[in-house]
């Protein structure tokens, strides 16, 4: 038995490490994907008074701090039995298309699209955004970098900082907005539709408009089948900030729709002695372990299942798009992984759009930010759509509203499996016996899990200086067998 | 071993110190484990001191001063009271004993009650036994 | 950024962190071709190929500055930590986390033991019969595969090796980022040995533009949803605790602007090892009671001040961990 370490894996937010088995015949025999890190802020938020956490529990991602800021404002609305006004939900839900905006933006130009538009089997010194320049312009370069920043200021404008929110108080926001800096983000969600449009066009020249990229989309070796999780509406459509999670199967039927105090029901959690990173399934269906089809408890939590799980896009650009997407790929629901670069654009127009119409809300500058609270019931869950996924904070506290209990499932989370299976399909169907594993091999399977997102997403993956990636192939005493080097 | 607890007391000048001063030159017995540390009024000792007692190795930490309308400076000896209300709930929640944080207001001509402070808050903090504190909070490299 | 010297080798490491102080050096947007033209980012894993044997080949001191932020939580952060230690001229622990164990720093309040129990055994989603719990080697059915040791506290960079310089805050703020590199990049002179820079040296209330008198004094201290912040006057003044005063100033106050108290992740202000034991002080100082049952009473609103005045610097405090 051969070993390949990759570790660590870069371009994603936190730490991971790959463990590739090899058998005898040189063929993939199991692949690990390990994440060696915890911190525990459900055990350390025991004790502080539950308004601490919205601002405390960004610090669990710094890359998607308004997911968990806005996750934990709505879980402690619930904890004191309130709704807040609707000038403060709709300031909220702003700062959160602003927060989808930036993050999709990067996610695509930064790491998706290198792969397609310089070639997934390109050296990496140009698969990366230079490369990307190179062939789109400089101009649009820069364009992706401006139209980040002026989402990061956005949310800095609403959330005290981009990274350390702390907009949300229990039944409420903290801060208004005033017509002058109401008139400003108009202009500048006018801005993100045509930068999303844009978007679409790059994607939809470069990637569709090449069969070859249609056909590894398809039918290459990034395809899994699985229930797809992701909130909506009272319409069945997509939503990120409010609404119920709705399951549906792996043929598209729905499964469940539960509002968020009943996500206890319906997803549970696995523990393997390997990772310190949990593995969520549908509690209904169970454990099978990392298998994938129907009889499977595992599910996707990524933009493509918000897609598959929804009836459409709510905003009118963004749901002519997804009809596009699903009659390109035949049909709901589509299980391609890398399709979910697909869905993201998508997703970021339709951000781009329901900022605008946020935007022009004439409630949106209203004076009434905060419900008056009364008792404390003491339990609540709040349930946004992480960019990595559906994303629950529970908190359960004493009467005076201090900490008691804490239960997380983060985006990325929910993929933990889907990132296992997916990293070894990937794996096996380009490693065969005598393959010569070079750089486009290893891009390959990376782009597995790069499909996922569970990376950050910035513009400076290219940076000159870059090293070349080393893997090596050991045998189980640890002795090195080969060691291959990307340059 | 027997233990033998490590005491600080800090004693504001004016009243409390001569008040211990008293309970020596008249010869009372008062248990040999406490480190006395001399201030100009309890209003002047910061919480940092106590901690830092603590962290060093303190098992019992001790503060006198002066009693209500009779400090020197006026109000030192309720900001004292009140930077120990304060201290007494943050030790608690870093499992620290409350009873090892002592305040008492001792006057210049009381140095009977010193020595019967000493002696029973060592007693108690012989009852507690030895506090963990530097040994927990040790960075092993 | 003018400079005719040899293009600076830097890295970007995270330990138990966020991510957030990698984007708050991203958040230089545009700047970041300036940035590019004067560094060369040799090791920087969230943006950046290079692997955990490619620093391990470079020669010591190969590095000209390392940005390391994260707290250190496990076996591989304190390898790292020494690691870019040897392999840098400059070590900065650069954000709260590094500096004074920042938010994960909480953790210093429990255990392993009790964090494994609660996140593995207890959770509310979590089914686990088998009791499992991670484990740093494991032997699975094709091989040995190996995860690092989880440590039973946090500490922050300086507590595991020699740091260099400390840039503040939960993330620093990027501007500050953008003086120092530019100092660096310049050949300016450097502040001597253990120096915070990227910060002012005196607090928040310094520089804060809420409305405040000399004279605080409060007879209740209040939870910030227990009152109508008017927007104007300081948070301290209207009963609602503010860390202000035990913090050193250097953001711009943002969380203030926004209507937020501050928590403090700046750290202590020049001269002040303990924020926390400075807080109390503060505190202690304005409560405008006299009265030990009265005192206790105002006292008793003061939910958790153990986590507050330490919300970001528990493992460098005084008292560095819960005992027992
Ligand atoms: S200092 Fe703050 S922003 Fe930086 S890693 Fe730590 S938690 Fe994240
Ligand atoms: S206590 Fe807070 S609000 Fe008051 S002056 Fe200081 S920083 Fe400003
Ligand atoms: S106001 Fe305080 S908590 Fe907020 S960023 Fe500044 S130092 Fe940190
Ligand atoms: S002088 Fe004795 S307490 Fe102030």
């Amino acid at each position: 038995m051969k070993k390949i370490t990759i570790d660590p894996i870069t371009r994603l937010e936190g730490h991971g490490k790959i463990e590739i088995f090899l058998n005898g015949g040189g063929e993939v025999e199991n692949v690990y994907f390990q994440v060696p890190e915890l911190r525990g802020f459900e055990k350390f938020c025991e004790g502080r008074p539950v308004e601490e956490l919205p601002a405390i529990v960004t610090k669990i991602c710094g890359v998607c701090p308004g997911c968990h800021h806005m996750a934990s404002g709505k879980a402690v609305d619930a904890v004191f039995g309130v709704e807040p006004p609707p000038t403060a939900k709709k300031i909220r839900e702003l700062f959160y298309m602003a927060h989808y905006v930036h993050s999709h933006t990067a996610h695509f130009y930064a790491l998706a699209a290198p792969d397609f538009v310089v070639g997934p089997d390109a050296p990496a010194a140009k698969r990366n955004i230079l490369g990307l320049i190179e062939k789109v312009g400089k101009e649009a370069g820069l364009e992706v970098i401006k139209q980040r920043r002026i989402a990061q200021e956005i949310q800095a404008l609403l959330a005290g900082h981009q990274t350390f929110n702390i907009m949300n108080i229990p039944g409420g926001v903290r801060k208004g907005l005033t017509e002058e800096e109401r008139d400003d983000i108009v202009e500048k969600a006018r801005g993100f539709i045509r930068f999303a449009e844009f978007t679409i066009k790059i994607f939809g020249d470069v990637v569709l408009g090449n069969k070859a990229y249609v056909d590894l989309i398809l039918n290459g070796p990034y395809k899994l089948n699985l229930h797809s999780m992701g909130l909506v509406d009272s319409n069945n459509k997509v939503n990120f900030y409010d609404g119920k999670v709705r399951v549906v199967d792996t043929k598209g039927k729905e499964l469940y729709k539960y509002s968020p105090p009943e996500y206890i029901d319906y997803v549970a959690e696995h523990v393997e002695p390997w990772s310190y990173l949990k593995f969520p399934y549908l509690k209904k269906i169970g454990w099978k372990g990392f298998i994938d089809g129907q009889e499977s408890g595992v599910y996707h939590a990524t933009p493509l299942s918000r897609l598959n799980a929804a009836d459409g896009m709510a905003t009118p650009l963004a749901q002519k798009e997804y009809e596009n997407m699903y009659s390109t790929l035949g049909g709901k629901p589509v299980h391609a992984t890398l399709a979910m670069h697909w869905a993201r654009v998508i997703e970021l127009l339709y951000s781009a759009e329901r900022c605008l119409e946020l935007a022009t809300d004439p409630e949106i500058t209203g004076k009434d930010l905060r419900a008056p609270l009364g008792p404390i019931p003491g339990e609540g869950v709040g349930i946004v759509e992480a960019q990595r996924g559906t994303l629950t904070h529970h908190y359960i506290t004493d009467e005076k509203g201090i900490v008691k209990k804490v239960n997380l499932i983060v985006g990325t989370t929910n993929n933990n499996a889907p990132i296992c299976m997916s990293l070894k399909k990937a794996a096996s169907g380009l490693i065969k016996k005598d393959t010569e594993i070079n750089d486009g091999i290893l891009n390959m399977i990376e782009m597995a899990f790069r499909a996922y997102d569970p990376c950050f997403s910035c513009a400076t993956h290219s940076l000159p200086g870059q090293m070349p990636m080393i893997l090596e192939i050991r045998d189980t005493g640890g002795g090195l067998v080969k060691r291959f080097i990307r340059n | 071993m027997e233990f033998k607890p490590r005491i600080i007391a800090f004693l504001c000048n004016w009243c409390s110190y001569t008040g211990a001063d008293l309970a020596g030159t008249s010869r009372m017995e008062y248990r040999e484990n406490v480190r006395v540390i001399r201030v100009m009024c309890s209003g002047r000792v910061e919480p940092s001191f106590v901690l830092k007692a603590f962290a060093s190795g303190a098992d019992g930490v001790l503060i006198c001063g002066c009693h209500p309308g009779d400090c020197h400076y006026q109000e030192g000896n309720y900001r004292c009271l009140r930077r120990f209300t304060l201290l007494q709930k943050y030790i608690i929640q870093m499992g620290i004993e409350s009873e090892r944080l002592k305040l008492e207001w001792i006057s210049a001509s009381e140095g009977k009650q010193f020595a019967e402070l000493v002696n029973s808050f060592t007693e108690t903090i012989t009852e507690l036994g030895p506090c963990s504190i530097r040994e927990k909070t040790k960075i092993l490299l | 950024m003018e400079t005719n010297r040899q293009k600076l080798k830097m890295a970007v490491y995270w330990a138990a962190s966020c991510g957030g102080c990698c984007v708050s050096v991203l958040d230089v947007h545009e700047k970041l071709f300036d940035v590019v033209a004067a560094a060369d980012l040799l090791f920087w894993p969230i943006a950046l190929d290079t692997k955990y044997r490619d620093v391990e080949e470079m020669p010591d001191n190969h590095l000209d500055l390392t940005l390391f932020n994260g707290a250190i939580r496990n076996s591989e952060n304190e390898h790292l930590a020494k690691l870019l230690r040897k392999k840098s001229k400059i070590l900065v622990a650069y954000g709260s986390c590094a500096h004074l164990g920042g938010i994960p720093g909480l953790a210093n309040f429990t255990s392993k033991e009790e964090i494994f129990k609660r996140v593995y055994h207890e959770s509310e989603s979590t089914i686990n019969p088998e009791k499992t719990l991670p484990s740093p080697v494991c032997e699975v059915k094709e091989g040995t595969i190996t995860i690092p040791e989880f440590y039973d506290d946090v500490r922050s960079l300086s507590q595991v090796t020699d740091v260099d310089y400390f840039i503040p805050g939960c993330p620093p703020q990027t501007e500050r980022l953008v003086e120092v590199f530019t100092a660096i990049v310049t050949g300016a002179e450097l502040p001597p040995k253990g120096s915070v820079v990227g910060a002012g040296t005196r607090t928040q209330c310094d520089e804060c533009i809420r409305e405040k008198t000399e004279n605080k004094q409060i007879k209740k201290f209040y939870r910030p949803w227990e009152i109508a912040d008017d927007g104007i006057t300081c948070f301290l003044e209207q009963g609602v605790i503010c860390m202000g005063p035990a913090t050193r100033s250097g953001c711009g106050y943002r969380c203030i602007k926004g209507n937020a108290p501050c928590r403090g992740c700046y750290g202590p202000p020049a001269g002040v090892p303990d924020p926390g034991a400075k807080m109390m002080s503060a505190v202690a100082g304005i409560i405008d009671e006299k009265e030990p049952g009265e005192i206790s009473k105002v006292v008793a609103d003061i939910a958790d001040p153990a986590g507050l005045f330490y919300r970001f610097s528990l493992p460098v405090s005084l008292i560095r961990k819960k005992v027992s």
